[in-house]
């Protein structure tokens, strides 16, 4: 559909196409809201996109030449323009040369004076991926800007489902925690089964370990005397051994050291309450990654009748003096459109109009390309969250999540890494530190037992926890989403679609379930369609009206891979969200 | 409002289904009734194979059309060379996979995928154990596919440690399903048999050879692979103290101790020419072949329990001919045989004795150990000590509790009664809903502990008053007892059993609550039976007191029944041999 032809009049127009604002686009349009979707950019989901590894290439200059834009050009006032505050201090390093390097002189030493015709020969076996491997098979990479996952019991797996959206993704158990303690990577025993599998435990911490998950499920008097005071008091005054303590706080409630009781309390019990639903650790992943999701509810938008417009922009907002209230926008292609919401990604308000000019907080950000995982075990298709508590006193606990090819984010034979934490410094200040403790790289090329880092890239990312999105000097009918935040959860992107949702429209139920296909009927010249057409109708919905050939073309692509991939996954793990009760809930 | 969407109103969508429903029903019934009229025709083609396949794939359980369905199979195999029959039942078991996805756990599917496995020409049983093992994952207490599995194994000659590994893996992914546990205690001693020779421990134990099968297999293990039990089973209950498979598993662990058969007593009485035999298990004597030899002569006795009700039992009497022992200048032998176990017990009955026996005693049989092993003493206190680590951490764990309970009477039965007894009132107490089983179970051990006292003592007088017993057992043992006192406890009756006491001259059963006397029967030696404060209601409960002819003292005093009118006359004539009677 050409730009011209767009409609006049919609009823909610939103900018950004991040998981908030794709969420409360399939709220408003599924209770038969029109509505106008557009993003400036040719991708998907904006910061909580995922790329090939080609296109997050092209992501990572484009992160160049508009930081320099900004540079030059001081306060950018224009909507279309000014979005790039959100990521700052981009690193890349490649490391496929020195590590193959690395093991062609090892050969050699190890061979002596032997003829180098043998070399060719034990290669095969330590057979390491270069970088044109990698931009050749760059297309097997979905490489996500942010690192989440997903609660299997949080607001985002419950919406997933009430709306049916669950229907457009599959997604993988991440199947074990891992922790850094004394430099070692141990699994973390945090299922009921891994608690009696373990060999790191005795059978009286097993014991002592077990109690406690079972125990503070409960709210006792116990733990309310312990109200402000830090959670590891608490922890080591219940007579757990250090190994335990260590598991129960960095691990399991994923706080720090003088986070309070009562809070580390709550996140152990949310932790604990997700185990079992779908296995052995309360996470999913969405195959594909992560930005599949955000994708999947524009994809719920478009089926009722949502347009999309990528690399399309809004310039200007019109606002109406008396009211003051947003009645129109103009967008890129000066075209009035009148709207009664508008909803816009907070990146994308001038910040003259801000109530506070930049994003105060930061997270910084690490992706590595790595050959082989940081712990090995029977399976090679492992999915780990891997906490490492700081390193050193001052230093930010990080988080890293290990995703292995059969979560279709890598190429096989690698693994794909990503860590995350609150920015102290910039992103490589951060992180650096932890990958070359828990990496081979040419930092750390004696840890030969550790993996080998192919590629890796820093970045900081604004975090969203840290933006103001109330108190905007805006239209009263103009609501402001926050970027990603830091966190693991997708909690604050959920509730802040939920809250404008309900706010625009208090008396409308927040994504109803959507209807079977052939439950659907279509007004006018597709009215008689049957169920297997409204499929294709649907997939047109979602692509049909982007402007941009290329991209269309693209994400066709990548859904025919994403249905073989589909095929060879039915012997594996492929997990579907639908309410199923797991065997190992801790609590019964 | 171009492509607005609508969504069908409720109504809409119901008056659809039932459309569905109604098409789906005729096609159906068609298609069955085609089915039947098929097979009264005998028509055994591909027509009715796909017939019956389409109802089947919606109704697994309609057994008719299996049976139908294997007629046309069978009849197929006789008209096809062996490539197309393999082709058929391939196709069939991949209907079957088909049919498991809807229902997995149809009888009817389960039962045809065993039947057609068994008659491939060339089966693959790689792919089956791979489908069992992907239903186990999903579901893995599915018993329809835990039965088809052990098919499998069996028909392909999987190796045994290849099945211990599968249920090391299902245990490892839900250590509460026993379905695997029991799977182990199967296998484990197939690949680990306890060696006949003291087990040296350098000795590796033999891996993957095909199972020894003597006829007498032992369901025992060896102790190097039982020590490595034991850690795995402690991790279990350790993790998760609650769970039963684990603890259920554990107990198989400590105690498959098999007591040796034979006859444990034998008694002889010259005054009213009987002989008593005392079995170790229950049996039958008609048919398990009791012979009694008198002096080298094979006797013609009949055999007769102790009680009527009693058609299995451990002691059985017979009388002899009259005046066959009689004099008491002659000395006898007797021999009694169990010709069914090949065993047999002497007995000689000397000059001038009136009575004599012959027997094992309780002692040294270690009788009442055999409910755990007789396993090396030093694992079992390992054990313990494992056991009151866990019940320290978890005072209240019934499990727990009886498990110590179990092993202190391996150990030592009377030295740790004191402990027992405590943990005996803590188990009542965290589990009141059993707390009739555990005060049977504790009368049984402090009657198991007196009857080791008595022993010691070699008396024949068994005191076991004030104890709260609700329940008697073991009274084989007490065969030859002469007076027994079980006063101030809770007993309601004395049961049929109790006419085992074959040599029974005195009953002290004061303040009890029994109701009861059916086991007062035909007691040969009675003479005095108090019941002071029991329950006693009416002149009929006393009727099996007639039976014992010696019976001269009665004590009722504090029963219901003193208040019956006349009961004095009554009783004179009920009991005429009663002299001191106490109302």
């Amino acid at each position: 559909m050409a730009a011209e032809d767009l409609p006049s009049e919609f009823d909610v127009v939103i900018l950004g196409t991040g998981l908030a604002e794709s969420v409360v686009a399939a709220a408003f349009s599924r209770v038969g809201q029109r509505v106008l979707h557009v993003d400036r950019r040719s991708y998907y989901a904006g910061d909580w996109a995922s790329f090939t590894f080609n296109g997050l290439l092209s992501w990572i200059q484009e992160q160049h030449v508009s930081t320099s834009l900004l540079e030059e050009g001081e306060e950018l006032i224009c909507l279309s323009n000014s979005d790039s505050g959100s990521i700052r201090n981009v690193q890349v390093f490649c490391f496929t040369r020195w590590i193959t390097d690395c093991f062609v002189t090892q050969a050699s030493q190890t061979q002596g004076e032997e003829p180098e015709a043998d070399r060719s020969q034990s290669e095969p076996a330590k057979k390491k991926i270069n970088y044109a491997q990698l931009v050749k098979e760059g297309r097997r990479f979905n490489i996500d800007l942010v690192s989440k996952l997903m609660y299997s019991r949080g607001s985002l797996v419950d919406l997933l489902i009430k709306s049916n959206v669950s229907r457009y993704a599959e997604f993988k158990n991440i199947t074990r925690i891992l922790t850094y303690r004394h430099g070692n990577v141990e699994q973390v025993p945090c299922s009921r089964a891994d608690v009696f599998a373990s060999r790191q435990l005795s059978v009286v911490e097993k014991r002592k370990l077990m109690r406690f998950l079972t125990s503070c499920m409960e709210e006792t008097e116990e733990q309310r005397a312990y109200k402000g005071r830090p959670y590891l008091e608490f922890l080591s005054d219940q007579q757990l051994g250090d190994n335990l303590q260590h598991f129960l706080l960095h691990s399991i409630a994923m706080v720090t050291e003088d986070t309070p009781t009562e809070e580390g309390l709550a996140s152990t019990r949310h932790f604990l309450h997700c185990l079992g639903r779908y296995g052995n650790t309360p996470f999913l992943f969405p195959v594909y990654g992560l930005g599949e999701i955000p994708q999947c509810f524009c994809r719920m938008c478009a089926v009722f009748g949502g347009i999309y417009c990528l690399r399309h922009s809004v310039s200007c907002l019109l606002v109406d003096k008396e009211s003051n209230r947003c009645k129109a926008v103009i967008d890129s292609r000066g075209q009035r459109i009148s709207c009664s919401h508008f909803v816009v990604e907070e990146c994308y308000v001038p910040a003259n109009q801000k109530k506070v000019a930049t994003p105060s907080r930061f997270v910084s950000r690490a992706v590595l390309i790595t050959d082989s995982s940081v712990l090995h075990s029977d399976s090679e298709q492992q999915v780990s969250l891997v906490t490492v508590p700081p390193i050193a006193a001052g230093c930010p606990a990080v988080r890293m999540v290990e995703l292995c090819p059969s979560t279709m984010t890598c190429m096989p034979g690698t693994y794909l890494v990503h860590l995350t934490c609150q920015s102290v410094g910039s992103a490589y200040e951060d992180l650096s530190p932890v990958v070359t403790r828990m990496f081979r790289t040419p930092e750390s090329h004696d840890r030969e037992n550790c993996p080998s880092v192919l590629w890796c890239l820093y970045f900081n990312m604004a975090d969203g926890s840290g933006v103001e999105v109330e108190g905007h000097d805006l239209p009263s009918n103009v609501y402001v989403f926050s970027g990603p935040d830091g966190g693991l959860s997708h909690e604050r992107a959920v509730r802040q679609a939920e809250s404008i949702f309900n706010k625009v429209l208090p008396d409308e139920d927040f994504c109803p379930p959507a209807p079977n296909p052939e439950d659907i009927i279509y007004d006018g010249d597709t009215a008689a369609s049957t169920g297997g057409e409204d499929e294709k109708q649907e997939k047109e919905g979602a692509g049909g009206e982007e402007k941009n050939e290329e991209g269309e073309a693209g994400e066709e692509e990548k859904k025919e891979e994403g249905r073989a991939g589909e095929e060879e996954q039915k012997e594996g793990a492929g997990e579907e969200i639908h309410e199923k009760e797991g065997a190992g809930d801790l609590a019964e | 409002q171009h492509g607005r969407v609508k969504i069908k109103s409720t109504a809409q969508q119901e008056e659809e289904k039932r459309k569905e429903r109604e098409k789906k029903l005729k096609v159906y019934v068609a298609a069955r009734d085609a089915c039947f009229s098929k097979r009264k025709e005998g028509i055994m083609d591909d027509e009715a194979l796909q017939l019956t396949q389409q109802l089947l794939s919606s109704n697994p359980d309609f057994a008719t059309l299996w049976n139908y369905r294997r007629e046309i199979l069978m009849h197929m195999e006789t008209v096809k060379d062996e490539d197309q029959v393999q082709k058929i039942y391939e196709t069939e078991l991949s209907f079957l996979e088909s049919c498991l996805k809807v229902n997995p756990k149809s009888y009817g599917s389960w039962h045809q995928r065993g039947w057609v496995s068994a008659r491939l020409p060339r089966p693959d049983w790689a792919r089956e154990l791979s489908l069992c093992d992907r239903c186990l994952s999903l579901d893995d207490r599915n018993f329809h596919c835990w039965d088809y599995r052990r098919m499998v194994v069996k028909m392909s000659g999987v190796p045994v440690d290849q099945e211990l590994g599968f249920t090391d893996r299902l245990i490892g992914s839900n250590f509460s399903n026993y379905s695997s546990w029991h799977y182990r205690s199967t296998l484990l001693p197939l690949l680990h048999p306890e060696s006949p020779e003291p087990p040296s421990p350098s000795r590796e134990p033999p891996r993957s050879s095909p199972p020894p099968s003597p006829p007498t297999q032992s369901h025992r293990v060896c102790e190097e692979q039982l020590l490595k039990e034991y850690e795995l089973v402690q991790n279990a209950f350790f993790t998760d103290p609650n769970d039963q498979s684990a603890w259920f598993y554990y107990r198989w662990l400590l105690g498959r101790a098999e007591r040796e058969e034979m006859i444990s007593c034998v008694y002889v009485s010259r005054e009213v020419e009987r002989v008593a035999v005392a079995c170790s298990r229950p049996v039958n004597a008609q048919s398990v072949g009791l012979l009694l030899v008198l002096d080298g002569q094979p006797q013609r006795v009949e055999w007769r329990s102790v009680h009527p009700q009693l058609k299995h039992s451990p002691v059985w009497i017979c009388d002899l001919p009259p005046g066959t022992i009689s004099d008491v200048v002659n000395e006898h032998n007797l021999t009694v045989h169990w010709t069914e176990k090949h065993t047999h017990r002497d007995c000689a009955l000397y000059t001038g004795r009136s009575e004599s026996w012959c027997r094992d005693s309780a002692t040294d049989q270690e009788l009442f150990r055999s409910e755990l092993s007789v396993e090396k003493t030093s694992v079992l206190q390992s054990e313990l000590q494992s056991c009151n680590q866990l019940q320290e951490l978890e005072p209240l764990n019934k499990w727990c509790l009886l498990t110590i309970i179990l092993l202190m009477r391996a150990l030592d039965p009377l030295g740790y009664e004191k402990e027992t007894l405590a943990h005996f009132r803590t188990l009542k107490e965290v589990d009141s809903m059993r707390s009739a089983y555990y005060s049977d179970l504790c009368s049984r051990f402090m009657i198991e502990n007196t009857i080791l006292k008595m022993e010691y003592a070699e008396v024949r007088v068994f005191s076991i008053s004030d104890k709260n017993l609700t329940t008697l057992c073991h009274l084989d043992q007490l065969l030859l007892v002469t007076h027994i006192n079980v006063s101030c406890n809770q007993l309601q009756q004395l049961p049929p059993h109790f006419a085992m006491l074959q040599c029974l001259e005195v009953l002290e059963a004061d303040n009890n609550s029994i109701e009861d006397l059916e086991g007062l029967h035909h007691l040969p030696k009675l003479e005095e039976v108090l019941l002071k404060n029991n329950k006693i209601s009416t002149l009929a409960d006393l009727q099996p007191l007639a039976s014992c002819p010696k019976l001269k003292r009665l004590d009722l005093r504090g029963n219901p029944v003193a208040g019956t009118a006349n009961l004095e006359v009554e009783l004179a004539q009920l009991l005429p041999s009663v002299m001191h009677l106490l109302l």
